[in-house]
Parts: C-alpha cells; structure tokens; sequence
C-alpha cells in the first residue's frame, strides 16, 4: 500500500505563534518554514512491534500493589487515516495527572497529592482494525503559571505515530463539557471550533462497564490517504 | 480506479508535549522501560559510528532544558527499515538535560534517492518536542564532511547564508556539533512537511 500525505488536512493544527501560550514567546520560530518535497526519509517512519507494549501496558490502574484513588475510566477508540481507513498495529503512548492534577515528573510542583499507586505512562498498540483500549483514572485539572488563575482542563497526553515520519503527532485528549475550555490557550491555539472539537472525547454508555467503568471514546485521524494514479508520489 | 474519492476525514489536531512528559516518553530516571534511546545502533550494525551532539536553545540564547529530540535516518547502505541489520531501527530518542544538551550515537547514514532522481546527501530527519511547541518542528542533520551536500535537493531549496544551520560539523575529537536554535539569531530552518 502506497500512501501519499497531502498538506490540505495541516491547517487543522495550531501555530507555532500562539502568544496567549506564554511559552510559545521565545520558541516559536520567527521565520517561516521551508517547503519540504516528500521524499523516502519523510515517508518511511519507525515501524514498533509487540516487544515495545509489555503486558498491562494499557492498564494504568493495575501498575502498583493498590488501585490508584479516582475515577476508573476506559479510553478506547480507533486510529484512522485521512482516506477512515484504520491504522493497524501502530503505536500509542500516554501519559497524565492522576486525579488531584498532580504528574509523577519530578518538576511537577503542584501542591496535590501524589498517589503511589498510580504512575501515569501507558503504551498500546492498535490491532489490525486500528482499535485501541486504556484502562486509567480520569486525571485532574491543574494549575499553571500561564497568566492568573491558570488551569488546564483534565487531558491525557497521546503520542502516535503512524505509518511514516509525517503522520508522527503528539495531542492531548480532553473531556466533554470541560467549564475550562474557553480559558485555556492551548486548547484555544486551535483556532477552528470544529478541529478543536476533535480533541474533546465522547462518553459512551456502551464502552461503559456497569458495576466498573465509565467508557470514553476518542477516534484519532493520522496523515496519510491512498495514492491515485492522477497523485504521484513526490519521490518519482 | 476511481476518481471519486471520499470525502477525507479530518486531521486530530496536533498540542504541545508540555513539559512533563519524561517519565511517559523518555523514562530511565523513573526506571521505566524505554521505546528507543541515543543508542541508535545497537552493537553489530553495519556502518561508521558517530556521535552528534549539541544544545537545544531559544529565542534568548537560553538552553530549552525540557526539549525531546527524535531521529529517524537510513542505515549506511541508505535503505529504510531494512531487515537484519542487527535490529537496526534507524530511530532514536533523546531528552535534552537540564543544560539544554542532548546526543545521539548511531551509524552514518548513507546517500539515498530524492526527488527527481537526484541523489541526497546522508543526513536525519529530526522532530523537536517541547513545552511551548505546539506542533513538533522538522528539520535535518546533515554532515560538513559529505562532499552530496552540495548536490542536496534539500539543502538547495534553502537559502544559502541559512543552510549552515542543517549542518552537523565535525570536531577534532571526531563529534558532530549540532545546536538547535529555535528562534532569532542563526535560527535553524525548519521545515513545512
Ligand atoms: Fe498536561
């Protein structure tokens, strides 16, 4: 299969200048980027396997001796390309504040708890239907020095990567109704309404375990569309 | 085939790594295990060793102490994901410290095919992640020692007094220097890919 990454789908992302994203003041690259053809180093990309996902991996509730205090979620979903094709056997890391708002990364200086039965990392990878399921707590809100009274609104961190170097994207999911959208720069650096929707999960009776779990859905769409004979790749 | 094809689905959009996502994405200091390293090339594989090594720095000179690099390359024969190879993946990870410095250690790549049938120069493909990016940023390391860069398809869509920047240049104890500057003076080129 012969997959080409057309540039129409890229003005979803947010810029890089983003000044109410305070950080972005003195990272963000002042000149413009430089037009890239598509050749073999940006179509190939890291191809992980089972040995990347150990056993329980995509469980973060089960990492320690205890259960991690909090809401138990199941995240679940599918990853797709651009053409609704699944993306199978492709890697997925997260990570995310337990349920105080509080990270294990040891700059964290929140003053919430720490949990000692809950890291936070997890990895899967998705099966040949581009599916996917972590089991985790619903993390916190949490403060930060953006501009007064910042908060983040509750996120889990998801890293992809695709079939190639270009459909590589880390994003953040985040959860329905959140009263901290409108304040928050970085959800807000998405300046569509509608691409930013696309990182608000679902709630899902379905995936929703009685007695157990609340179930959440979140569908990540990747670069990548099939070549037509009209669509010539750029290395030929 | 058909000319009428579906509608395409929507991008997710990209957001930043923030600053918190070692103990997920790079986590020997938590004692987690890791997906890849700056130990590109595990021992057996074919090639020149290298070490490239530099620091990440932003628009104030100040080194990005929270930044994550990931490289992508050919093996020496310029192939992509080759079979055998010793395990070669031909990606790397690397945490920058809190000095702003990263490395990676790996084989040199080889020339490869690019577009139009020109040949191109051995060089990685590189993302930079950090807090304050709010999508990764592409850009490429290339060699001082290669005599294909002056034939680089790449390098010559940049312009001239900005193409140092995509250069990794040799010391004489035989490390390639490679700084990330990610705004104002001698800001590296990055790429729209
Ligand atoms: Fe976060």
């Amino acid at each position: 299969m012969s997959l080409i990454f057309p540039r129409t789908g890229l003005q979803a992302h947010p810029l890089n200048n983003s000044p109410e994203y305070r950080s972005t003041l003195k990272r963000a690259p002042s000149q413009p980027l430089i037009l890239l053809p598509h050749t073999l180093s940006e179509t190939s990309g890291p191809v992980f396997g089972h040995a990347a996902v150990a056993e329980g991996d995509s469980d973060l509730t089960r990492q320690h001796a205890g259960e991690p205090l909090g809401e138990r979620i199941i995240v679940s979903g599918r990853v797709l390309d651009e053409d609704g094709r699944p993306v199978p056997h492709t890697l997925i890391e997260i990570w995310q504040a337990n349920a105080g708002g509080r990270y294990v990364h040891v700059k964290d200086q929140h003053p919430a708890p720490l949990d000692p039965n809950f890291t936070g990392a997890g990895r899967a990878l998705t099966d040949a239907e581009g599916r996917y399921r972590f089991v985790t707590i619903k993390p916190g809100a949490y403060p930060w020095r953006n501009h007064h009274n910042a908060w983040r609104p509750a996120h889990i961190h998801f890293s992809l990567f695709g079939p190639s170097f270009l459909s590589r994207v880390i994003t953040q999911m985040y959860f329905p109704g959140d009263p901290l959208f409108p304040f928050d720069p970085i959800f807000q650096s998405i300046t569509d309404a509608k691409a930013r929707e696309r990182l608000v999960s679902r709630f899902d009776l379905q995936t929703t375990e009685p007695e157990w779990a609340l179930g959440y859905q979140f569908d990540i769409v990747l670069r990548g569309r099939e070549m037509t004979p009209t669509e010539e790749p750029h290395e030929h | 085939m058909s000319i009428d094809r579906k509608a395409p689905l929507e991008l997710t959009p990209s957001q930043t790594i923030g600053p918190f996502f070692a103990y997920a994405l790079t986590p020997r200091a938590y004692g987690g295990k890791e997906l890849a390293t700056e130990q590109v090339a595990p021992e057996g594989v074919a090639g020149e060793r290298i070490r490239i090594e530099g620091v990440v720095y932003d628009g104030d000179g100040v080194p990005v102490g929270d930044a994550m690099l990931e490289t992508w390359q050919a093996d020496a024969e310029g192939r992509f994901n080759a079979a055998g190879n010793a395990g070669f993946t031909g990606f790397g990870r690397a945490e920058t410290s809190a000095e702003g410095a990263y490395f990676i250690e790996t084989v040199r790549p080889g020339a490869l095919l690019g577009p139009n049938g020109a040949m191109q120069a051995p060089h990685l493909t590189v993302s930079v992640f950090a807090r304050g990016l709010l999508i990764r940023l592409a850009t490429r390391i290339y060699f001082d020692d290669e005599p294909g860069n002056t034939a680089d398809p790449v390098l010559a869509l940049v312009p001239e007094e900005r193409r140092a920047t995509l250069i990794a240049r040799r010391g004489a104890d035989g490390v390639y220097r490679f700084d990330v500057r990610l705004q104002g003076e001698g800001e590296t080129v990055f790429f729209d890919v």
